[in-house]
């Protein structure tokens, strides 16, 4: 039971590692692709995490939702725009001091709040004693925090609304374009 | 001298795994033969018959060909992704081969997530397409690579609410227990709607025609592996088989009972061959549809999807709840 349980933290901190590198590379890479597919990375490491804490369900869903989809998005935009290339020369340059001071102090913050939670026993096993199904998640998700899960659902259904009305065929700058293409037609005809 | 036998038990699992990868990569080499064959006949022509006997060696004879290619990384592509897109491919499908329950004693894994970890690997294996379309920097991989974003990111909602009606009735995301849950009646009886979303959400994951789109050799040359060759092409075809078997083996799970058969057919094979034997109907199935059907435009493909599969998976859970709640299945 022993070997067991330490073969299990030794696979976490791993998992944690490769995480912790992949979010560097992801920031320090000048090609967006490349970038993106550390993320990539870093997410299916803090799924494996999550899966060794004993929450499943949880890792499942970060690497459906985060790596399997909204990064899949991400990807199939960098594409469609080409961003691909450095794109660090249009990017803002602020190099001052005072942009690194507000980051600091809330880094600063997480880390103060991640030595204790190291620390403390009490968290440590509140952590590793239960097993999070699905089942719970569930129950939880529909029973005390149904307000939040409505919210949610509102909020999405908001941009739903918006991106089909973007999207709409027969908008005004559609049939701009379109006159425009006919003229254009015209003239190589 | 029992004591140590537990400490070989991770060694039985490598040995489990090795089995069923060294199985399975030849099953899907087999296939190519299997489709090109009944192609064939249903088409009124021989096929491929010239490699040893009914031209069952075929697969060997492309699998030397195929070695024999030069293995080419385009100039002009970003070498390292161009590399790792198709073993993401292969490597995404095979894993989900972990946690299918092939017989009541054979099956890697009996994960308590199993059904969230195949659609988790079947999303991952759209980086395959997409990348290699991406990294390969021509104009057909990217065209075919943005079509299989769309596509495969649209399919697996639906695949994903498919299933769902599955977990509704079986109380569990664990194969092996929804497999043992059908002991008293199949779920197809109730889920047929679930399964007709999942079985075409499956071919458009695989990407197999009639939903081909990503690699329509007509519009788009080969799509996303336009650039690729040797050993690397390869891999995509691997993976496309292997989906087929897969996406076959997990409908024959979710809905037709896995190894289960009712009772006078149940003794007459063992409980894997029935399998088996569902799962080549499932992959026949798969086949004969390639041959039947037309390929559709990309625009119907999508509408397609938000418009009819969308709403009928919806329609089905929320009929599957409700008949849950008045206690009616």
């Amino acid at each position: 039971m022993n070997i067991e349980f330490a073969s299990v933290e030794m696979l976490f901190y791993l998992a944690g590692a490769v995480a912790i590198i992949a979010s560097l590379k992801m920031v320090t890479q000048k090609n967006t692709v490349h970038a993106l597919l550390y993320l990539v990375v870093s997410l299916l490491a803090v799924a494996v995490c999550f899966y060794l804490m004993g929450a499943p369900f949880a890792a499942g869903l970060e690497v459906i939702v985060y790596a399997g989809a909204i990064l899949v998005l991400f990807v199939f935009a960098v594409m469609m725009f080409g961003l691909s290339v450095d794109e660090t020369l249009h990017a803002p340059q602020s190099r001052g001091i005072s942009n690194w001071i507000g980051p600091m102090l809330l880094a600063f913050a997480l880390l103060l709040e991640l030595i204790y939670a190291i620390d403390s026993i009490d968290i440590q096993q509140k952590l590793t004693a239960n097993i999070v199904d699905a089942k719970q998640v569930g129950t939880l998700l529909y029973g005390s925090y149904l307000l939040a899960v409505e919210i949610a659902s509102f909020l999405l259904l908001a941009g739903l609304v918006a991106g089909y009305h973007y999207a709409k065929p027969n908008s005004d700058m559609h049939s701009i374009l379109h006159s425009q293409h006919n003229k254009n037609n015209q003239r190589s005809s | 001298m029992f004591e140590y036998l537990w400490q070989l038990e991770p060694l039985w699992k490598v040995v489990e795994i090795s089995v069923m990868i060294s199985l399975l990569i030849p099953i899907a080499a087999t296939l190519v033969w299997v489709e090109r064959r009944m192609i064939g006949i249903w088409q009124d022509r021989y096929g491929p018959n010239r490699v040893g006997p009914f031209g069952i060696l075929q697969p060997l004879a492309d699998l030397l060909k195929i070695l024999g290619k030069e293995d080419w990384v385009p100039p002009f592509s970003d070498r390292l992704v161009f590399v790792l897109a198709p073993i993401i491919g292969a490597v995404c499908v095979l894993m989900s081969f972990a946690v299918v329950p092939f017989s009541p004693s054979i099956g890697v894994s009996d994960l308590n997530i199993g059904l969230l970890f195949f659609l988790a690997m079947a999303s991952l294996a759209v980086y395959s397409v997409v990348l290699a379309g991406w990294a390969s920097n021509s104009k057909y991989a990217m065209l075919g690579g943005m079509r299989a974003a769309a596509q495969t990111v649209s399919y697996e909602v639906f695949m994903g609410l498919s299933v769902m009606g599955v977990v509704l009735l079986t109380g569990t995301f664990n194969l092996r227990e929804i497999v043992l849950a059908q002991t008293d009646g199949w779920l197809i009886q109730t889920q047929f709607v679930g399964f007709f979303v999942f079985l075409i959400a499956g071919i458009a994951e695989s990407h197999r025609l009639p939903f081909d789109l990503p690699e329509a050799e007509t519009e788009l040359t080969a799509g996303f592996h336009t650039e690729y060759s040797g050993l690397k092409f390869a891999l995509f075809f691997l993976s496309e088989y292997l989906g087929v078997t897969l996406i076959s083996a997990m409908s024959v799970v979710l809905f037709f009972g896995g190894w289960l058969m009712p009772e006078p057919l149940a003794s007459w094979l063992p409980p894997l061959f029935w399998f088996i034997l569902k799962i080549s109907f499932f992959v026949m199935f798969f086949i004969l549809l390639r041959t039947s059907l037309p390929r559709p435009r990309f625009d119907q493909l999508l509408s397609f999807g938000w418009l009819v599969m969308l709403p009928l998976a919806l329609l089905n859970l929320l009929v599957t709840a409700l008949l849950r709640l008045g206690g009616i299945i």
